[in-house]
């Protein structure tokens, strides 16, 4: 039973059927075929710009959506469309928007308590209770407003209400997708302080969804870099953040702001050129190549597959 | 912290820099002031606190308790019948024709000089001698209960129709909102009169001698036009919160807890349109009543001698020249109750839609 490995995702692909005419579906691949493992207690950044298949990734392993191709594994098994509802008590979310992930009719006792009802995880109204009231105590939150409704409470405490949900059914593996993103810089390090805090506490395994690469590689063991559904890098969140290999990666990085301004001199920055490509209508071969330098004549007709750099960094590119 | 704040260099009176030594560190106890900033009400006390502010809104509500009262009482208080001739001491007032308010026959007003009670005409009586106060009470008692029958009967529909369309969504919905769409194109109007009259005649066989007889074909055409045709409203408005609430991340959220669909609707879905559907009926009312009052004016309506506020209203108009307060009384109660369900209506929506909320 117990695996090297809590998480392994295996060529996962999730295409979403778009109406393009009367008659007609065309396929808008959000995630063509993407592969990572997580061990426990261990995260998992995953980066990239919006809109190329983070959210998707996190939802399509929860089994949100109905994945098109691909395996997911936990703790080594198959999980199912059919076994899911017994992994929905390991595998939890977080959501990026503390307005609309909290129903503005309930409690936060009965937001925190909904998974326990789920799942019935109580054998009295009393033990329900203890048990939502720790949780708030865990997240931070003052027990007292158990009874007072989410539109009550400022941007992170909500972010952390959403957290004491997620946690409730004390899972192994919790999608944090861009969970700190809409909260201000001053509370985005508080919220993701406690994050660790609680991975140490409950050694629960994060894949953490992230537009910022600097918020990443704070939290990140290991990163994961996505453009337009594929994973193009992959390694050590040190080694992906001082030599990053990938074109992609590069660029992302050199538009990350350094606080010194005598280095900040020195790094060029790489601008990308266009836009990115629509997912409806990839570019052949390597997807990055319509923007990418060092493009060659071989990446517009082969696609790169991730490949081993050494000490586990994966790099999917001919050129590098 | 605070021998860090002595170090820092004096601030240069002309600086717009922010003094530093001006700011204190917060309490644990502020802080905690800090952690909520609104008080805490429930969404029901909340919109009902709003709801009281509205002077338009608070004023309906008191004129409809009003008219709700009268109608319940009046038919115990007032000594007469809304089908039958007057009668004063038994024998039948055959004299009590036309009678302005607050006349009295010449039979009443020999038998009040023997020293009998005879209760006052308020709004006189009709051509056929029946006291015109307790008609306009039964019409308005029967125009009420038919606008919140058939403003239920719409909700019903509506409701089912619209949430299984908007929560199963894809090609279920598709089909259904072209079905939808089809009666909304529909001239209404044409319609009812059109149904009204063939039902009418196909239902009088089917529903002699059981106890629906006593209500009227005509009222139950009524009931069966206003619900075939008036719930696509009801049923786009459900569908349209429905596929609204259904993309918030919070019914997201309670599918990935494991939250069954029943689960979602009771707790998620429902509880957060329910307040606009309870809204959207309360204005469904007045045009329920508005419906019945034309039809019962063409003479589709309620049969007689059962009145309504629109079948008064149609045989006024024989003796409008001589009698005009025949048309005034059942025509002023009608507005006044439209006009004040569309004001309750809107104070509850303005109370309780949160989109407007300040
Ligand atoms: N339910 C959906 N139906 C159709 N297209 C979707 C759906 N969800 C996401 N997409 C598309 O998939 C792509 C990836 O979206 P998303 O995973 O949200 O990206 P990210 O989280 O990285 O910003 C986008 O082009 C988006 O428009
Ligand atoms: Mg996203």
């Amino acid at each position: 039973m117990n695996n090297e490995y809590l998480i392994e995702v295996e060529n996962l692909k999730q295409y979403f059927p778009i109406k393009t005419g009367f008659f007609k579906t065309t396929p808008l691949k959000a995630v063509d075929g993407v592969s990572f493992k997580i061990k426990p207690g261990e995260t998992l950044g995953l980066v990239g710009e919006s809109g190329c298949g983070k959210t998707t990734v996190g939802r399509s392993i929860l089994r949100l959506y109905e994945p098109t191709d691909g395996v997911v594994k936990y703790n080594g098994e198959i999980i199912t469309a059919s076994n899911m509802q017994e992994y929905r008590k390991h595998m939890q979310m977080v959501f990026q928007d503390p307005y609309s992930s909290l129903n503005p009719r309930m409690t936060v006792e009965d937001i925190i308590g909904e998974p326990l009802d789920v799942h019935k995880l109580y054998e009295n109204k009393a033990q329900r209770r203890e048990k939502i009231l720790s949780l708030m105590e865990l997240v931070g939150l003052n027990a007292e407003h158990a009874t007072r409704y989410a539109h009550e409470f400022s941007g992170g405490q909500r972010q952390r209400i959403g957290i004491a949900r997620a946690l409730a059914v004390d899972p192994k593996f919790i999608v944090c997708d861009e969970a700190v993103s809409a909260l201000d810089v001053s509370i985005q390090a508080q919220v993701i302080n406690m994050f660790e805090d609680l991975q140490q506490k409950l050694g629960v395994a994060y894949l953490f969804i992230a537009h910022d690469l600097l918020v990443v590689r704070h939290i990140s063991n290991r990163i994961a870099v996505m453009y337009l559904g594929r994973i193009v890098e992959v390694g050590d969140a040190d080694d992906v953040y001082e030599h990053p290999q990938h074109p992609y990666t590069e660029s992302l990085l050199s538009a990350v702001p350094i606080p010194d301004p005598i280095q900040a001199k020195e790094n060029k920055r790489i601008v990308l050129s266009g836009d990115v490509p629509s997912p409806m209508n990839m570019p052949t071969g390597c997807a990055f190549r319509t923007r990418c330098r060092y493009a060659t004549e071989r990446c517009a007709t082969e696609c790169p597959s991730l490949l081993d750099r050494g000490n586990g960094h994966e790099v999917a590119c001919f050129n590098r | 912290m605070e021998s860090n704040i002595e170090n820092m260099p004096k601030k240069n009176i002309f600086s717009a820099q922010i003094d530093v030594a001006k700011f204190e560190k917060a309490t644990e106890e502020e802080k905690r002031q800090q952690d909520v900033m609104s008080e805490s009400t429930t969404f029901f006390k909340d919109g009902m606190k709003r709801l009281m502010k509205n002077p338009l809104a608070v004023g309906s509500m008191i004129f409809l308790i009003l008219i709700v009262l009268v109608i319940l009482i009046a038919p115990k208080v007032v000594p007469y019948s809304y089908s039958q001739i007057n009668t004063v001491n038994g024998v039948r007032d055959k004299g009590a024709k036309n009678m302005k308010p607050f006349e009295y026959s010449e039979l009443e007003q020999k038998y009040m000089a023997e020293g009998g009670k005879v209760f006052p005409h308020i709004m006189g009586t009709d051509e056929q001698c029946r006291d015109y106060f307790i008609r306009v009470v039964y019409g308005t008692r029967v125009s009420l209960s038919i606008g919140l029958v058939a403003s239920v009967m719409v909700l019903i529909i509506g409701l089912l129709y619209g949430s299984i369309s908007g929560y199963f969504g894809g090609r279920v919905d598709l089909v259904m909102m072209r079905i939808v769409d089809i009666i909304y194109s529909l001239p209404d109007l044409l319609m009812v009169i059109l149904l009204s009259v063939v039902l009418g005649a196909t239902i009088t066989p089917l529903i002699e001698g059981t106890s629906l007889a006593k209500i009227g074909t005509n009222l139950i055409a009524l009931f069966i036009v206003y619900a075939l045709l008036y719930w696509v409203g009801m049923a786009r408005l459900v569908r349209g919160q429905i596929l609204t609430i259904k993309s918030n991340d919070y019914v997201l959220a309670a599918r990935a807890t494991g939250a069954k669909s029943g689960r979602i609707i009771r707790k998620h879905i429902i509880p957060n349109c329910i307040s606009v559907i309870f809204i959207s009926t309360a204005l469904q009312v007045p045009s329920a009543i508005f419906t019945e009052s034309y039809l019962s004016f063409l003479g589709l309506g309620v049969s007689a001698p059962m009145p309504s506020l629109g079948s008064l209203a149609n045989y006024a108009r024989e003796g409008l020249v001589s009698y005009p307060y025949k048309l005034i009384f059942p025509a002023v109660v009608i507005i006044l109750i439209v006009l004040s369900f569309n004001l309750l209506g809107d104070g509850l929506r303005d109370a309780f839609d949160p989109k407007l909320k300040k």
